[in-house]
């Protein structure tokens, strides 16, 4: 068969986009035969215009969001010292946690009657709106007002690998796309010189692995790109040692051509998408490292972030989201794998925060400057929290940390149609428990989706005798967190 | 507020929406809300709120419960739940309550708004009316039972054809009719270097070489195309090609998963994949082997190793980890892998829930898990024959020597008995302590077994120490057993958790209080270590020198070939122990040395007899020997006897050291992950909500009732269930296979979702085909070589894959097959055609995986360090489907042209085209290499002119000769390139060599670069990656 594959899954994504059984009726066999039709109008199959399956695509409802920054803090970060103040810790710190709270929940390290630990750092509230923020967070206070905080996050995995996982592809077992690759399959792409989904990292690598920004069942063509810390920021991206790139474009010139020419003979349109592949290949072999080049920031932008030109670190990585976005990009994922603190969670905070905390701002700030905070949406969160009970193990060298802890944690959004200057969910006094307004993961991605104009029971992708969805069979969008 | 668990809040939510309901009814002024009144027509009042609220979950789509409110048989007679509506009695029937919200915890519609008051006032008056539902609104429901794919093919007649003379084989005929019935040609058959090309990329994976087109081309003989098909098959690439198809459903990868990601070695099970296509093993066998090969009566070493299948799941060894958790994930993958690869059965839907679509219940799931769950997972060793016969000489000579020392002393047979009198007396009586607390300082998870010996799983740290604690009765206790088990779970059986079974205890204490709380406790002073094996240099006595470091302590490190077995050391309390009322013990077992040398399986006893107290130095087996009276002890039985006795005759210690020595020269083996039965089952119950830690009903080993039956009275184990899947009687199997092989020749299965044959997959596009090919399949024995063949020699197969914009337009997917297929090559082959291309290839066959230049940073994306990953010298060469699959961090060139993680099974790539791609075959340097590589070979033997090394050039990459204008455009480019490299000769050095410090000698470099930017150019062409 003609290798229609493109054409193929373009269909199956138009036809989900409204119900599959609409489009059944409706328009035969769907709107990617359509196309195929039309492009094939008249024996001029070389002009055929390719089926792109990252064109940009209208959401289902008006968006707020029209592209994602996710700043995701790989480890767990501890929202007990971060963003969640409980003075009922302080009050038992050093005494061990009541049974009837713990109950049957399992732990990945610490035994359940581990002591109480309560947080080292001070609390203050901050900004127009009061939010409380520890004192690790100084720059974020300075733009508390233009960021949503959930306190009462919570998720069903306790162990890193499947955590990640869910938090990016709403289940635990791996091979289901992600988040980043739901969005590039539901709206396409704004830039046709960059990937429509760009993964940036700093610290460790992540528990998920590539599993975190892959494609799952969705095409190869919605996974994320993992731009590299040095060197090509894309493989592949430089030409081999010698080839000018004049010398690029002659072979490319040659190779469209005879591409061409066999496009004239076998009339297969597959490829037209090659060509234009090559095309688009080779205009990011100009505009990556154009992108990549922060020098041209001013000094005060540098600064503001605390970027270093030819380094790599958090810091560049969020300059470096800002210049993505800017250019179209449509989901920037930053990993920032350093959160497990097992053992001095205070000194461990304190190192992360130096490291996050100023660039974070900065970013909230740059956007806002430029009137992109509007319609990006900023996330930050790392797969679960940390325990209210410390993690103390003599063997293992481990004293005062804290372990993974599932149940309540926290996260906050910006931008992109998000409530500004909210602090949403409470949890009980130590910490441990959600009170109010609980936040499942699958809630939170039902919520980023609406932001982006879809209905998540909508976004879906028939495969392997079912529709599958970013929420599974749950999710429901918490209204609370719009603006 | 009082602690609250999330679920409750999450109950909380559910209910607070339930009570709001609740109030709107009360609100009403009664429970329910008044019946309407007024006669109710079904059709006009009643259709469209069920349409509108029910029909998403009951409806023609999904039967949630299944129940469905479009059919008024269903609907009335009820779901699993039992009736719904109750006639003349609204406020009795269950949908009434349920819509009203009186039924705790549900309410339906669950999602959405919820039934108005007026809804349900007409709802409940069309009961009270009799609940009458005219046939005429009733939509039409089939029987899932009835679905084509659950009743076994029958092998239906070859139909008749207009035009006979274009068919080849049956095949054809069956196609054919369906073409003329659409009043469609079909295509002409391609030409013979296209055709050859097609039929070597499908059965090696492997473009021709030109001799091979040449020979092809100028064959005029009637069989010439067969004699291709049979040359090929008979390649032992084609068995590369198949199995890496078959690798893909098996998610074979050469990594663990999730976050740790470490190593397995599982490639012999590869390479019997790839032998087993080679030697056509029949795909019955192929089935059994690899779901049961160790429970076949004999299994020979080969259908152990088969079993490898199963085990290609993830395992996660995350610190932290609950190991039953991923214990029971893994079987879990194992169903989904069953449903796909065999069954064509999406199964694991029935995880959580009935099968919302199929006719297969959720214990029906469970039944089929309980076939899985009783194994051990052992690592097999896999010696080849000149290991195997190495190991057989060493155990000749080793006979030899014994044979000798028995013979040499005539006072042997009195000096034995004494020494077994002495055995005998020897052997000490042991209380097994019942572990009552134990852990790991980091990582590791026990699993106590039922000789209450603890198995350590999980994470394996590279140090730990155990504290194990157990309450004892006794008293007057001399000293302390430990025993070091071996078990198939650990690595080569242990009985330690370093990669070859050893582990290093850097020191044992104990500490006794009384039973009673708050106790102070007492370390016991511990003497007179002893062993039944220490390692030199690792005496057991350093177990309680009292030095914690990584240097000193019991290590039982043997010969090569004496390794892995159950040790035992004993120590003396220097002072008895026990309480009055009873003592609770503490050990603490404390492994410092490194590389995972920690205990794997162990367990403690006590004992109250009389010091000195030593450690036995028979193993349970030879005691079992000592107990029989001499007489009845078999050859075999004395020598294992003698092997012990010969150790303390100190007139042997000659012979001995030699033994040693002929023992040390043991050849190590690689080793691959098989399953192993385990004597006593597991139980298995239904996971509530496929939630392992909420067990519902145990459950009995079964198949799903939509399927035959197990034969009466088999044994509910694998191996029935492996034969039971290849029953002619089962309707899935054999046409999942032949689809999948009709696949990877046309891109395209004959029913395109070729995992899922269930009502929600595709229907086949030419039923009556897919049929003939499944009974003709099993039919032959299951020969798979003969569906090959006759595929490979049909006239459809072989048809041109020119495409019209009429055909395109009226037939996009080919499912008609008017034409040939078309298809971009899978991504191994890519690279695998631009290194034939560039005349680098190495063709070996199997072995050990292989790390091919990687580029720096990719192996780091995953946590933790990165592998090492050494680069040798050959390994940039070998077929790309040896590449070292490592699960977390994919190998990059393979990746993005859509080669799967091995996370879960991949029946079917989904291919997609990428500036990536683009990017890779451009500057990857293994294409640039190839490409370099290709441009001196056609300089130097591509012909006399260009222009004859043109054609050479082309034919090497596409297997055909270029036409005029692409001749003209190719020309032109390397004139351009020729201009630009004359005087250029340090840039000509750089873009020609791999190497520009050892540039290729002899030859004009300047020439060979300005050919290295041509042959780049076609390693890039959409044909050179299509198989067209």
């Amino acid at each position: 068969m003609n290798l229609l594959n493109q054409a193929e899954h373009f269909l199956n994504e138009r036809r989900n986009f409204v119900t599959r059984r609409y489009f059944f009726r409706q328009c035969g066999v769907g709107l990617g035969a359509l196309a195929l039709a039309s492009l094939l109008k008249g024996n001029d199959a070389s002009a055929a215009t390719p089926v792109d399956p990252l064109a940009p695509h209208a959401p289902q409802f008006p968006a707020r969001a029209k592209r994602i920054i996710y700043l995701f803090q790989a480890g767990g970060p501890s929202q007990l010292d971060l963003f969640n103040h409980c003075p009922g810790l302080a009050k038992y710190d050093g005494q061990p946690v009541p049974k009837e709270i713990v109950k049957d929940q399992r732990y990945a390290f610490i035994k359940p009657d581990a002591a109480l630990f309560a947080s080292r750092f001070k609390f203050a509230r901050h900004g127009q709106c009061g939010a409380e923020l520890s004192e690790a967070l100084p720059h974020l206070a300075g733009v508390v007002d233009d960021i949503a905080i959930i306190n009462s996050m919570n998720t069903p995995a306790f162990n890193h690998a499947p955590a990640q996982i869910f938090m990016n592809t709403g289940s635990t077992v791996f091979g289901r796309p992600s988040m980043g690759a739901w969005v590039s399959y539901g709206l396409g792409s704004e830039s046709r010189n960059l990937p429509s989904f760009v993964v940036l990292s700093s610290a460790g690598g992540t528990s998920g692995g590539s599993g975190n920004w892959g494609a799952g069942f969705l095409p190869t063509v919605y996974q994320g790109v993992p731009f590299r810390r040095s060197g090509d920021p894309i493989l592949y991206l430089t030409n081999p040692p010698g080839v000018t790139p004049a010398m690029q474009r002659r072979s490319l010139d040659a190779l469209q051509q005879l591409n061409q020419e066999r496009l004239g003979v076998v009339g297969d349109p597959e490829i037209a998408t090659r060509i234009n592949a090559f095309e688009m290949a080779f205009r990011m072999q100009s505009s990556a490292p154009e992108l990549m080049d922060i020098k041209t920031e001013s000094k005060e932008t540098l600064d503001m972030y605390g970027a270093v030109p030819g380094e790599s670190s958090f810091a560049n990585n969020c300059l470096l989201a800002r210049r993505l976005v800017e250019r179209g990009v449509r989901f920037v994922q930053l990993f920032h794998e350093a959160w497990d603190h097992h053992s001095n969670v205070t000194g461990g905070v304190k190192n992360e925060c130096a490291r996050t905390d100023k660039p974070c701002a900065a970013l909230i700030k740059d956007l806002k400057q430029r009137g992109l905070l509007e319609d990006t949406l900023v996330i930050w969160g790392g797969e679960f929290g940390r325990t209210p009970m410390v993690e103390t193990n003599k063997e293992a060298g481990r004293s005062e940390g804290r372990d993974h802890h599932p149940q309540a944690f926290s996260m906050w959004l910006a931008g992109g149609g998000i409530k500004p200057g909210l602090t949403l969910g409470k949890t009980d006094e130590l910490g441990f428990n959600i009170v109010e307004d609980p936040v499942p993961v699958h809630d939170l991605h039902a919520t980023i989706l609406r932001l982006l104009g879809f209905d998540h029971t909508k976004l879906i992708y028939h495969f392997q005798g079912r529709d599958f969805r970013l929420t599974d069979v749950e999710g429901d969008v918490v209204p609370g967190l719009l603006a | 507020m009082p602690f609250l668990t999330p679920r409750a809040v999450r109950i909380g939510k559910f209910f607070s929406r339930a009570a709001f309901a609740v109030l709107c009814a009360t609100a009403a002024g009664a429970d329910l809300p008044p019946p309407a009144t007024g006669a109710i027509d079904f059709a006009r009042d009643v259709q469209p709120i069920l349409a509108r609220n029910c029909y998403d979950c009951h409806g023609a789509h999904k039967h949630e419960s299944q129940l469905r409110w479009d059919n008024k048989q269903i609907a009335l007679q009820g779901g699993e739940h039992g009736p719904d509506v109750i006639p003349g009695k609204s406020s009795e029937s269950r949908v009434i309550q349920l819509v009203a919200g009186q039924v705790p915890d549900l309410v339906m519609p669950p999602k959405g708004d919820r039934l108005t008051a007026q809804q349900i006032g007409i709802l409940r008056a069309w009961i009270d009316q009799g609940a009458a539902w005219p046939e005429s609104a009733s939509v039409k429901a089939v029987d899932p039972r009835h679905h084509w794919a659950f009743t076994a093919p029958v092998r239906p007649p070859v139909p008749s054809v207009k035009t006979k003379k274009w068919t080849r084989n049956p095949i054809d005929y069956f196609v054919l009719a369906r073409l003329e019935a659409q009043k469609l040609q079909p295509s002409p058959e391609a030409d013979r270097p296209t055709l050859l090309r097609r039929l070597s990329l499908d059965l090696t994976g492997l473009p021709p070489t030109l001799e091979e087109i040449n020979a092809f081309v100028s064959d005029r003989s009637p069989d010439a195309y067969a004699k291709e098909v049979e040359r090929l098959l008979a390649s032992p690439h084609y068995g590369e090609c198949w199995a890496r198809h078959w690798l893909d459903v098996a998610r074979y990868a050469d990594s663990n998963g999730y976050e740790k990601d470490l190593s397995r070695s599982i490639w012999p099970y590869r390479d019997w994949v790839i032998d087993a296509y080679n030697r056509n093993l029949p795909f019955d066998q192929f089935t059994v082997d690899q779901l049961a090969g160790d429970l076949v009566p004999n299994p020979t070493l080969e259908e152990k190793v088969a079993t490898g299948f199963l085990r290609n799941s993830m395992l996660n060894e995350e610190g932290g980890i609950d190991p039953e958790q991923f214990r029971n994930e893994g079987i879990i993958e194992r169903m989904d892998v069953l449903g796909k690869a065999f069954l064509g059965l999406t199964l694991n839907c029935c995880q959580c829930h009935n099968h919302k679509y199929d006719p297969i219940s959720q214990k029906e799931y469970y039944q089929l898990f309980a076939f899985l769950n009783n194994d051990d997972e052992p690592e097999l060793e896999v010696p080849d024959t000149s290991a195997q016969a190495k190991r057989a000489s060493i155990e000749q000579k080793i006979a030899g020597l014994e044979d000798q020392l028995m013979s040499q002393y005539d006072d042997l047979p009195q000096k034995m008995e004494a020494w077994e009198k002495d055995m005998k007396a020897m052997e000490g009586t042991w209380i097994v302590l019942d572990p009552d607390t134990y852990y790991a300082s980091v990582g590791t998870k026990f699993a106590k077994l039922d000789d209450n010996s603890l198995l350590a799983t999980a994470s394996s740290p590279p140090v730990s120490g155990y504290t194990v604690t157990a309450k004892t009765s006794l008293k007057g206790i001399t000293g302390f057993r430990l025993e070091a088990l071996a078990d198939p779970n650990l690595p080569a059986y242990g009985p330690g958790r370093s990669a070859n079974g050893n582990f290093v205890l850097s020191e044992f204490s104990v500490e006794a209080a009384p039973d009673v709380p708050n106790a102070a406790t007492n370390p016991v002073p511990l003497q007179n270590a002893t062993a039944d094996f220490s390692q030199p240099g690792f005496p057991v006595a350093a177990a309680i020198d009292g030095i914690i470091t990584n240097k000193t302590g019991w290590g039982v490190e043997d010969l090569p070939g004496r390794r892995n077995r159950s040790r035992q050391a004993v120590f003396e309390a220097k002072d008895a122990v026990g309480f009055e009322g009873g003592t609770v013990l503490k050990f603490m077992l404390n492994q410092s040395y490194g590389g995972e040398h920690t205990l794997g399986r162990f367990r403690i006893s006590a004992t109250t007899a009389p010091r000195p107290l030593r450690a036995d130095p028979l193993t349970r087996h030879a005691r079992e020997i000592l107990a029989l009276p001499r007489a009845q002890r078999t050859l075999a039985q004395q020598r294992e006897l003698f092997d012990s006795y010969r150790l303390t005759d100190a007139r042997m210690e000659e012979a001995n050291k030699k033994i040693d020595e002929e023992q040390s020269q043991w050849p190590g083996v690689p080793k691959t992950l098989v399953l192993a039965a385990r004597d006593q089952p597991r139980p298995t119950h239904i996971f509530i909500r496929g939630d392992w830690q909420k067990a519902g009903a145990l459950v009995k080993p079964g198949v799903p009732s939509i399927l035959p039956p197990l034969p009466k009275d088999a044994p509910l184990n694998r191996l029935t269930l492996a034969r039971w899947m290849v029953d002619k009687r089962n309707p899935t199997v054999a046409r999942v296979a032949v689809n999948r092989i009709w696949q990877e020749y046309f891109g395209r299965g004959l029913a395109a979702t070729v995992e899922d044959f269930g009502t929600q997959g595709d229907p086949p596009t030419n039923p009556a085909l897919l049929d003939w090919l499944a009974c003709e399949f099993m039919d032959s024995g299951w020969d798979v070589k003969h569906i090959q063949r006759l595929i490979a020699e049909s006239a459809a197969y072989r048809q041109s894959s020119v495409v019209t914009p009429p055909i395109l337009e009226r037939d996009p997917y080919n499912q008609l097959l008017a034409r040939g297929p078309r298809v971009r090559v899978d991504a191994e082959i890519i690279r695998d055609i631009a290194l034939s291309a560039g005349g680098l290839l190495d063709g070996k066959v199997g072995g050990p995986p292989v790390y091919p230049p990687i580029p720096d940073g990719v192996l780091s994306l995953g946590y933790g360090a990165p592998m090492p990953w050494e680069t040798k010298s050959r390994d940039r060469y070998r077929r790309a489907m040896y590449t070292f699959v490592k699960r977390s961090v994919p190998y990059p060139s393979l990746q993005v042209f859509d080669a799967p993680t091995g996370e879960t099974p991949c029946p079917r790539r989904i291919p997609s085209d990428t500036p990536l791609q683009a990017l890779t075959t451009l500057n990857d340097p293994v294409f640039v290499e190839a490409a370099q590589a290709m441009a001196l070979r056609v300089w130097e033997h591509g012909g006399k002119d260009d222009r004859a090394r043109l054609d050479y050039a082309f034919e090497l990459c596409t297997g055909r000769k270029p036409q005029p204008k692409e001749v003209a455009t190719l020309s032109s480019l390397l004139h351009e390139e020729d201009d630009f490299f004359e005087n250029r000769t340090a840039r000509a050095v750089q873009v020609a060599s791999p190497d520009a410090k050892n540039p290729p000698q002899d030859v004009k470099l300047e020439k060979v670069a300005a050919w290295t930017m041509v042959t780049r150019v076609l390693l890039n062409l959409d044909e050179t990656i299509t198989k067209e």
